[in-house]
């Protein structure tokens, strides 16, 4: 059989890996970091041309499978990694058939949760990631995806202005439908609240896991969150005739969750005294996709509003609320956010991406400024963080890991 | 443990205008190992989910011992989907690996405690309880994950394909040990495959759908031995039956021009004189000229103690309505004495051995006689 590549944009370099040996043996020179952790299947982090690619190891239907899942989730606009490819026809060298490779690409600045338990501990970091899988979740099933196998190990976390963004790792037993039954919420949701609760457990076991925090207590947030976020989604609200300002309040409360409204159903009963709205088609990233079209930058969603909240102060103070938006937008992009992004040296680039670099000067400044009793210039904030916070911070352009017990198929009962 | 009833449980998906499953109706006994199985698209999954609660019942019930659970959420239901990529966590022993989930239910600790060592022993993982999973083999770990469902103590074990990302030598050890696992655990199970081997060597019963209608749910013996219709004869068995279109005549059947006996009373209930004739390849006798079946042998497979021989009849193979018509004629298939086979080319006489002759209706499908 022979080598074979499935790649939507193949990179060559691809044929230089040792694909003829087992993913557990390849050698450290073609390794990004070393194997640390452990997980379902034999995973590996690769250098190639200049970038990060997770590599899986599976059944070459699976690897497919999976590969095709996660580029209808991509075309989605559903948070996920990104896949690269799929290399199946495997042979070692004594012509002995090996499992296919499922290789996505490194989401840069991205964390597994257990390399955010290791670091010391913001309180409530749990809580919010717990959130952010929530709201992806919820994203996920609006759009008709049943996970399967929801954990905090499947998901991986960006830094998101002091909260976090979650994104789908593992479709591997993923199924897109039209749309999900009760059923099939419940069943997601049944998963999470379980495999949360151990891992934190686990966290607990190793000594990991911030003091305070009870796992099964926080592992039901999940469902709570979920509920809520769901409710607000997708819930009928009917009123009487004259309140139709809570048309307006439902699309206001909406956006303030990140979402926007593209159809909202509106009807009235027989008599027509009272009236129904229920949202029909909702998308997330309400602050992200303003700000990307003014200003062409694309960030996560609460480093968005961070930012919007900071361009609104500035038309403010420069007494442009008249001028056009977007020509204030690219004034602001030029005199604040990119001068700000861009006085970090490159060597420490690599700690934290730039929209969440400005949001934490942002966070800086007001520290700074209630010491110092007056307004500090964002010029004086940078300096002062560049030079006493930033270094202190972990690299996190490419942190990789890979979690739970490494547990390849074989037979129960192999060893008696 | 619990029985679990289908009552005319129907699955219609929106926007189509067929059922997926149709007025489905089985009742499954306590601690039954029970498999659905059938080729993809027959609503064996679908029915699972059903039970599960994963998807919704549009028509009939499903029940679960004495309890309706037809509109319960799948927590609910005490069932426990199997084999779904359970995770091992490195920091936790085996035991709380085992017993975590039933912690989060508030179950006891002392009740925890009694149920994983009880599922240890079962799973022979006893010694290991308070060792890290790091430090055990893959099938223990295996065992494991396989401990978590144990503990939970379910009415009923749900399975869909747990092994078809094994391959063809795993999936057959590994089928055996969920089989004896079932066994002693004796915790009613619904298993859904596509396989029809898997089906017969596993289950207690085997129900076979097609196009979201039950066709037979029947022990595998008895399934083999008395296919219901002329799809439940060609899906169950492998090397599959040998399928012929026939014309009932005098004294019994006309297979390509010589006849085969069958007694009147057995064609009795035909519609017409268009039959199908079923006879599985160990169920023939080389006999003389003008007694069977002529066949011409085109290929011959010898397996030690037995042979097989592929070859051809003048009687049409019969070909079910919704196959590729366009696909090659199968050859007719027997097994023979691996002593003494026939040759390529040679023109054999085949005859069903006594007892061993199937007949359906060309029309129905249905099967004729006892």
């Amino acid at each position: 059989m022979a080598l074979n590549i499935t790649a939507s944009r193949p990179d060559p370099a691809l044929l230089d890996l040792p694909w003829e040996l087992p993913l557990e043996t390849w050698p450290e020179d073609n390794l990004a970091a070393l194997p640390r952790g452990i997980s379902r299947h034999v995973v590996r982090f690769v250098k190639l041309s200049g970038r990060v690619l997770a590599v899986k190891e599976i059944k070459a239907d699976i690897a497919e499978r999976e590969y095709q899942m996660l580029r209808v989730l991509n075309r989605l606009e559903v948070p996920c990694v990104e896949p690269f490819g799929v290399v199946s026809g495997r042979l070692d060298r004594q012509g002995n058939a090996l499992d296919a490779c499922l290789i996505t690409r490194h989401l840069q600045f991205s964390l597994p949760y257990r390399a955010l338990f290791s670091q010391s501990l913001r309180p409530g970091t749990s809580s919010r990631l717990i959130d952010a899988l929530a709201v992806l979740l919820v994203r996920l099933h609006l759009t008709g995806f049943w996970w399967g196998d929801v954990s905090l190990s499947n998901t991986l976390f960006r830094r998101d202005a002091g909260a976090f963004a979650a994104y789908l790792v593992d479709a591997e037993t993923g199924e897109l439908h039209q749309t999900l039954s009760h059923g099939q919420r419940d069943h997601d949701l049944d998963i999470a609240r379980v495999n949360i609760a151990g891992e934190l457990m686990d966290l607990e076991a190793g000594g990991y896991l911030e003091a305070g925090t009870d796992p099964v207590d926080t592992s039901n947030q999940i469902v709570t969150r979920y509920a809520e976020l769901w409710a607000e989604l997708t819930e009928l609200e009917r009123f009487e005739r004259g309140d139709r300002w809570r048309v307006d309040s439902r699309i206001r409360r909406l956006n303030d969750l990140g979402f926007d409204v593209d159809e909202l159903s509106i009807s009235t009963d027989f008599d027509g005294t009272h009236i129904q709205i229920q949202p029909k088609v909702v998308d997330a990233g309400h602050h992200s996709r303003r700000l990307l079209r003014l200003t062409g930058l694309d960030v996560e969603e609460n480093q968005a509003r961070r930012l919007l909240n900071d361009l609104d102060s500035y038309r403010a103070s420069q007494d442009r609320q008249n001028d056009d938006e977007e020509i204030v937008a690219h004034e602001w992009l030029t005199r604040v956010y990119e001068p700000i992004t861009r006085a970090v040296p490159r060597d420490l680039a690599g700690k934290l991406e730039p929209a969440e670099l400005f949001h934490e000067v942002l966070e800086h400044r007001w520290y700074m400024s209630e010491r110092a009793g007056h307004d500090v210039p964002i010029e004086d904030a940078i300096q002062d963080y560049v030079a006493t916070v930033l270094p202190s911070k972990p690299d996190e352009a490419t942190v990789v890991g890979v979690d739970t017990v490494e547990m390849p198929v074989v037979a129960m009962f192999d060893d008696l | 443990m619990a029985t679990v009833k289908f009552d005319e449980a129907t699955r219609l998906y929106p926007g189509n205008d067929k059922p997926s499953v149709d007025r489905l109706n089985i009742d499954i006994e306590d601690g039954e190992f029970l498999v659905l199985v059938g080729p993809s698209g027959c609503g064996k999954s679908t029915s699972l989910r059903m039970l599960a609660g994963l998807e919704e019942v549009n028509a009939g019930k499903i029940w679960i011992g004495d309890r309706d659970v037809t509109n319960l959420s799948p927590k609910d239901r005490d069932v426990a989907m199997v084999f779904q990529n359970y995770a091992l966590y490195p920091h936790m022993s085996v035991a709380d690996n085992m017993g975590f989930a039933l912690k989060i239910a508030g179950v006891d600790k002392g009740e925890i405690r009694k149920r994983v060592e009880e599922a240890a022993k079962i799973l022979d993982l006893s010694q290991y309880l308070e060792r890290k999973p790091k430090a055990l083999s893959g099938g223990q770990r295996q065992r494991v994950a396989m401990g978590r469902a144990i503990v939970r103590s379910p009415q009923v074990f749900l399975m869909d394909e747990p092994l078809s990302n094994l391959d063809a030598k795993l999936r057959v050890q590994t089928r055996t040990q969920i089989a004896s696992l079932q066994r002693r655990l004796g915790v009613t199970t619904v298993y859904v495959t596509h396989d029809q081997v898997e089906a017969m060597t596993m289950g207690d019963r085997v129900a076979v759908l097609k196009d979201g209608i039950l066709q037979q749910c029947d022990s595998p013996r008895h399934m083999y031995d008395h296919p219901n219709n002329v799809f439940v004869a060609g899906f169950i068995g492998s090397p599959a039956m040998n399928l012929l279109d026939v014309q009932a005549g005098d004294g019994g059947v006309d297979v390509g021009g010589s006849t085969v006996p069958v007694e009147r009373a057995r064609l009795a209930g035909a519609s017409g004189g268009n039959l199908t004739l079923g006879v599985r390849p160990e169920d023939l006798e080389l006999t003389t000229e003008g007694q069977g079946i002529p066949v011409t042998v085109d290929v011959v497979e010898e397996l030690g103690a037995d042979a097989y021989i592929y070859g051809s009849t003048k009687a049409r193979q019969h070909i079910e309505a919704d196959d590729d018509n366009d696909a090659p004629e199968k050859p007719f298939i027997a097994r023979v004495d691996g002593r003494r086979p026939p040759k390529k080319g040679d023109t054999v006489y085949l005859a069903p051995k006594q007892g061993h002759l199937h007949l359906f209706d060309a029309e129905s499908g249905a099967r004729l006689g006892d």
